[in-house]
């Protein structure tokens, strides 16, 4: 199938695609090439809050694809997210070598401080960068598997598999807390110094992040486009509306849940690998069951059941944030909260479900 | 148990072991030599204590239509539920055919090996066009990574057309499934079943809440289908069941109470107390 049947009559695809493009080659120039006193100019802290917003959207794509199109409404995505942001973070770790306080070659500073003489067997290899990259899309998918295998062959559905994903990830939000666990605590993994030999605090090594971020978006959108025209996109929407219907025509409907919910976990462990080394820090209260929860939010927000609508429900929703957050700090939970209330209430499905309304209305 | 008899019971040279028995063949190879393609013996299933079905015998021959009356809590969902395997049943054995044990395979397996099933309410793909409702009910391959590759082939696409023609769905095939009347949603959900090209149809109440027309338009089409494919129907219409059925089963309190044809059924002592209430 090739780009242009991919992306036919998907007008908002197109657009977003473009706008990507655009921000793919504006960027960079605006950053690197225009003076620092000019009014185009794109200072680095917007191209790494940018870059964060992309990582952030490629979570929504992931969010709507098994919520929007599956049905499944998953209140622990935040997880996976966070797991591949600590597979990216546990090579960041192992990157800084002697550098660290502690000036120890082989263990990160957390370990010296616990007085722990050697590596944890599970931080071996992440000194490799492409096994670190590995594990990033593994672990996720691992979990997402196993805990998706037990979930959906036990036929559990609706709101009881919301709160058991609500409480896979509280579980590993108390684990990853523990300093026996070896992941650094509350503290998390920080002090990231290098990623492949280039310096993340350079203005350089930030806008080829940022490059990354949005190659990986464009590419998670054109595979969700692709699931979601494929035939398999028509039999997991089949199986949101009429679950039985779908096992009675002879569709094992377990497997096709099991295969969306891990393709999702994955792209989210990529979106996390993507956002840690941008943030410059990961820790526990990324698996917090709040950040679960908003992710859905940016979805509704946006439009379930269109890949764009996620994309735009996502970054508005954090632009929202970040203005927010700095201007009027007390009024954003309340915000957030009401948005939410509101989005529920009159647009079921988000601002793209409004603007096809209108264009049904005006034609 | 003594050990002797164990080893008994063991070597005994009438059992015929699972693992000696051939793979189940589907398809053409369906064993119906002795007539019955489902065979439901001594069916018992208790839900809190209450038997919804009480050892339940039950014979469709291939290619019959066959109705099943039977007053509410008779026992007729139940029963198309053991067969498609949502219900697993107490005690009793269902066959497909003669080799083939439905107690050993789940919903799709059983769909796949050919029974096909339409629900009481209307159950259709609301969000998907009429066309892709058949699309997805297609006999094919419907593991989940052929699914995704999967494309229409010309002869799949004429099979969808020819459904389309044969439910009187061909000018409706790009709206969406949810925008069809009551009937016509019927009709699709029946398409669903023809295109999967199943032995046996179990269809339940299929001309619940219709018009006139549309009742004869589905007797048509079930009459249609008479002696391609066996058919089961669970109906409460009388008048419906008189104008298609050759033999009528009764069911009461989860066991068959008359068999026969609906003039002998109807004129059957028992039947007129319990169920026709004279």
């Amino acid at each position: 199938m090739g780009l242009s049947k991919l992306l036919q009559g998907d007008t908002g695809g197109q657009w977003l695609l473009g706008i990507l493009v655009v921000l793919a080659v504006g960027v960079p120039i605006c950053n690197l090439w225009v003076p620092e006193t000019s009014f185009f100019h794109v200072s680095t802290y917007v191209v790494t809050l940018l870059g964060k917003y992309l990582a952030f959207a490629l979570l929504a794509l992931a969010v709507d694809l098994v919520w929007g199109y599956c049905g499944i409404l998953t209140l622990g995505h935040g997880a996976f997210f966070a797991l591949g942001g600590y597979a990216m973070g546990m090579y960041l770790m192992r990157q800084i070598g002697d550098r660290g306080v502690y000036g120890n070659p082989l263990l990160p500073d957390f370990m010296v401080f616990l007085n722990w003489s050697e590596l944890p067997w599970y931080w071996h290899g992440f000194d490799q960068f492409w096994f670190a990259m590995i594990m990033v899309m593994l672990v996720p998918g691992l979990l997402a598997f196993v805990f998706g295998w037990l979930a959906f062959r036990s036929r559990v559905t609706g709101v009881y598999l919301s709160i058991i994903t609500q409480a896979m990830t509280y579980a590993l939000y108390l684990a990853f807390f523990r300093n026996e666990m070896g992941f650094g605590g509350n503290n998390g993994l920080t002090d990231f110094k290098d990623l492949l030999g280039f310096s993340l605090q350079s203005d350089l090594t930030r806008i080829i992040l940022f490059m990354f971020s949005i190659a990986a978006l464009i590419s998670g959108y054109l595979a969700c486009r692709y699931i979601v025209s494929s035939k398999l996109g028509r039999v997991i929407v089949a199986l949101r509306d009429a679950e039985n219907r779908t096992r009675f025509i002879g569709y094992r409907v377990e497997l096709f849940k099991l295969w969306v919910f891990v393709f999702s976990a994955i792209l989210a462990g990529i979106a996390g690998a993507l956002y840690v080394p941008q943030v410059g820090i990961i820790n526990p209260g990324e698996f917090a069951p709040l950040n679960s929860i908003e992710l859905v939010i940016w979805v509704a927000v946006g439009g379930r059941f269109s890949l764009y609508g996620a994309i735009l429900g996502a970054v508005l929703v954090n632009f929202g944030k970040t203005f927010f957050t700095a201007a009027l700090p007390e009024v954003w939970l309340f915000a957030l909260g009401g948005l939410f209330v509101l989005v529920t209430l009159f647009l079921p499905y988000g601002i793209v479900g409004l603007l096809r309304r209108k264009k049904a209305v005006s034609s | 148990m003594s050990f002797l008899e164990k080893t008994r019971t063991f070597a005994s040279r009438d059992k015929v072991y699972d693992f000696l028995m051939p793979e189940p063949v589907f398809d053409d190879n369906l064993d119906t030599r002795h007539g019955p393609i489902l065979y439901l013996e001594d069916i018992s299933v208790s839900f809190d204590g209450f038997k919804a079905l009480n050892n339940l015998n039950l014979y469709i021959n291939d290619g019959e239509m066959r109705c099943i009356i039977g007053a509410n809590g008779a026992g007729k969902t139940t029963m198309m539920d053991v067969i498609t395997g949502k219900t697993r049943p107490d005690t009793g054995s269902v066959f497909f055919g003669q080799r083939i044990d439905l107690l050993k395979m789940d919903e799709p397996a059983i769909a796949r090996a050919g029974i096909g099933r339409k629900f009481q309410k209307p159950t259709v793909f609301e969000t998907l066009s009429v066309y892709a409702n058949l699309e997805l009910a297609l006999r094919t391959d419907k593991r989940v990574w052929p699914t995704l590759f999967a494309q229409l082939s010309g002869p799949q696409k004429e099979a969808i057309d020819e459904t389309l023609l044969m439910i009187g769905l061909m000018e409706h095939r790009h709206r969406l499934a949810g925008e069809l009347s009551h009937g016509q949603k019927q009709w699709l959900e029946i398409g669903m079943l023809l295109i999967q090209q199943p032995k046996v149809l179990l269809i339940d109440e299929p001309v619940a809440g219709m018009t006139h027309q549309e009742i004869e338009r589905t007797t048509e089409l079930l009459l249609a289908l008479e002696g391609k494919h066996s058919i089961v129907v669970v109906e409460h219409d009388m008048e419906f069941v008189r104008s298609i059925a050759r033999t009528v089963t009764v069911l009461h309190e989860g066991s068959v109470l008359a068999e026969g044809t609906m003039a002998s059924v109807q004129n059957d002592a028992r039947v007129i107390e319990v169920y026709l209430g004279g």
